[in-house]
């Protein structure tokens, strides 16, 4: 099992012709993901990488019956095609794109507010790796390769740094159930408590690496969501002990504005909800791999 | 981005927020006019830098003639002030506003921030104007009124009023109170902003309800539908290397320690500082050169980074994922053609082809110091900085 896409999974890309959305297509058909086609308006009836093209998202979804897509629109354009997947019962909608105004992102949710608990589509992003179940599918831009198949999920903010997390479990022989790139913006689609919600649903998942850093009360959140709800551990590194205060570190959201938003505080604060903390970015590998030897040994 | 006080007041006055008169100079001569013009016998003289408190640090200055608006004037202008908020180095004052004086009965604080938890606007108000709201909240957190507003449907009156009645204003005042916070209400929301700013928001014996300070910051990534917004930036204000690294498309922050960091993606930027920090050693940057570490990008990212001076050695740690370990070999290969880098480097590259992007760094007649992983990469940058 996985959460989000399994290898069942249906498969749309909108902006399925552009640069790069043919180049990341093509990507994930090789990774095996079940791409179905994509979305390019004023493109539909033609094919693409041997794929059907639609107008609408709508449409697409009527004749292929894909539950997932993947953004590759540029940033003006992305709040749109969000909301235009929502509205056509996309159920998990990845965006990659990095630099969607804080404005537009809340108005994505908002018009998502519409839909009841069950219809409502699952936003990951934006500014993220995108989501990967590995050996089942992939719906995002990471190097497939680096990921192992097993039992611990991932959420992280960052791409590059939850590729470094990946590499070091798989070298210590470690598995992951899906890695999930929530992304690096102040106003995201979806929550490390979102996601750590449907991790402790999922059957085959043990434990969960959460992958944060500065700025935002969100890893914190999360971590009191795990102590009151969740029976799975827990494992936690948190990112800029050296950044600066009020300063925007490369992730738009990665900005200290308040008590609890430092990776001192935000530490502190998880170690108190009963959250494993990996004391450096070396060892999020070895200290998953001590959780779960721990918890096999309670067994 | 953050903009000018004089250019907040002008974008609050558009929306209906009242400003004291005032003018933007760049002379002395300019200003004595400007005070003319503006009339009266007391004028406030404010230096134009992107900081607060700015009153501490002597770039406020309150003037009876027109003589001394053009001494204030001359003795602010090419200035750097240092305030707890620029940093030692201060900010250049290439601009002064020249300002009526008002006369203040009240001074009120009022902000407009994004509440990341709730993901609406919030607003914050307080009758303890003119002190910083962190100062507030540690010295009377009673006066504190929040007020969450839904960004669907925008400011209502009640919400206005209610924060109005909150700071306790006289019912007569209670209107144009409310037309105020909706006033910088709908500027924050129409313009992409991050942050709107008045402290105080001030009663003046004339019972005029007006904005004596403004700051305001907007959303970098809606610039490209604000062009009025963007003709703001004022490049002088910023630091020169940040400018030099936003221009060329490079996430860069400057920083006090001597190694300098090329890394791709933010979040492995921002552990790989933690890393340097654990072994011992201070980073002299932040620089994320994209999750892609296109080879243009790395000739970008050594050429800013070699005109660093504080920088003792250069660490690069590229995460290869798409784009391969090799290909980011030949692009730092490349980069060392074209630029002399007289720091020991230490590189790590990982993921996609590492034995390949590996190999072509040995074959170049580079000279750097190879590292395996995060940790490694870390010990070797700091070991280096001894040599």
């Amino acid at each position: 099992m996985s959460v989000l896409i399994d290898k069942s999974t249906k498969i749309l890309i909108q902006g399925f012709t552009g640069k790069m959305g043919t180049f990341h297509s093509e990507e994930m058909i090789k990774y095996g993901s079940k791409v179905v086609g994509g979305v390019t308006p004023g493109k539909g009836g033609s094919k693409h990488l041997n794929l059907p093209v639609f107008n609408t998202v709508k449409e697409a979804v009527e004749t292929t019956g894909a539950s997932a897509s993947i953004l590759f629109v540029p940033p003006a354009f992305a709040a749109d095609s969000a909301m235009e997947a929502a509205d056509a019962g996309i159920k998990t909608c990845v965006a990659i794109v990095d630099g969607i105004p804080s404005h537009d992102m809340i108005r994505i949710k908002r018009y998502m507010r519409r839909y009841s608990r069950v219809q409502k589509m699952t936003l990951v992003g934006p500014n993220c790796a995108g989501v990967i179940s590995p050996g089942k599918s992939m719906l995002g831009i990471m190097p497939g390769h680096i990921y192992k198949e097993g039992k611990v999920g991932i959420i992280g903010r960052s791409g590059t740094l939850g590729y470094e997390a990946a590499q070091q479990m798989k070298n210590l022989g470690i598995g992951i159930s899906t890695s999930v790139g929530i992304g690096g913006d102040p106003i995201n689609g979806s929550s490390f408590k979102d996601i750590l919600e449907k991790f402790e649903g999922d059957k085959e998942t043990e434990a969960v690496l959460m992958i944060g850093e500065i700025g935002g009360p969100q890893e914190v959140a999360a971590g009191k969501f795990a102590k009151e709800n969740m029976k799975k551990p827990v494992i936690a590194y948190i990112a800029g002990i050296t950044a600066p205060k009020g300063r925007v570190m490369g992730h738009a959201g990665a900005i200290v504005s308040a008590y609890g938003e430092s990776a001192v505080e935000k530490v502190e604060l998880l170690k108190e909800c009963g959250v494993t903390i990996s004391k450096n970015p070396s060892v999020m590998g070895e200290t998953v791999k001590s959780v779960l030897d721990k918890s096999k040994w309670v067994k | 981005m953050d903009i000018h006080e004089y250019q907040a007041k002008k974008i609050l006055a558009g929306f209906g927020v009242a400003v004291p008169r005032g003018g933007i100079v760049y002379s002395p001569e300019n200003a004595e006019n400007k005070a003319r013009e503006l009339g009266g016998s007391k004028w406030v003289v404010k230096a134009q830098i992107h900081s607060g408190a700015r009153g501490k640090a002597g770039g406020i200055i309150v003037c009876n003639s027109e003589l001394e608006v053009a001494q204030a004037t001359d003795k602010l202008l090419g200035k750097k002030l240092v305030t707890n908020q620029t940093g030692p180095e201060g900010k250049i004052v290439n601009r002064v506003y020249i300002e009526e004086a008002t006369d203040i009965k009240k001074e009120l604080y009022l902000g407009l921030v994004f509440d990341r938890s709730s993901e609406s606007i919030m607003v914050v108000a307080s009758t303890e104007g003119g002190m910083s709201v962190e100062e507030i909240s540690k010295q009377k957190p009673e006066t504190i009124i929040r007020s969450k507003i839904e960004v669907a449907v925008g400011m209502q009156q009640f919400q206005a009023r209610e924060i109005a009645f909150g700071l306790g204003i006289e019912p007569k005042l209670i209107s144009r109170m409310a037309e105020a916070i909706t006033g910088c209400y709908r500027a924050f929301s129409e313009l992409d902003a991050t942050m709107v700013e008045v402290n105080p928001l001030v009663i003046s014996n004339q019972e005029q309800i007006l904005a004596l300070d403004c700051k305001m910051s907007f959303d970098n990534n809606a610039l490209f539908r604000r062009n009025q917004i963007s003709e703001l930036r004022d490049k002088t204000q910023e630091n020169a290397s940040e400018v030099y690294a936003s221009d060329r498309g490079l996430n860069y922050v400057s920083l006090d320690g001597n190694i300098g960091n090329i890394i791709n993606g933010a979040g492995l930027a921002m552990a790989s500082m933690d890393m340097i920090k654990l072994a011992g050693g201070e980073p002299a940057n932040f620089l994320d050169v994209g999750g892609g570490a296109t080879p243009e990008k790395i000739v970008k990212a050594f050429k800013l980074i070699s005109m660093d001076k504080k920088v003792k050695v250069i660490l690069v740690n590229i995460f290869a994922g798409i784009n391969r370990c090799d290909w980011v070999a030949e692009g730092i290969v490349q980069a060392l053609q074209k630029i002399e880098i007289k720091v020991p480097l230490v590189i790590r590259l990982a993921g996609t082809n590492v034995e390949k992007g590996n190999q072509i760094l040995k074959e170049s007649k580079i000279n750097y110091i190879e590292a395996y992983t995060l940790e490694d990469a870390a010990n070797k940058a700091v070991k280096a900085l001894g040599k």
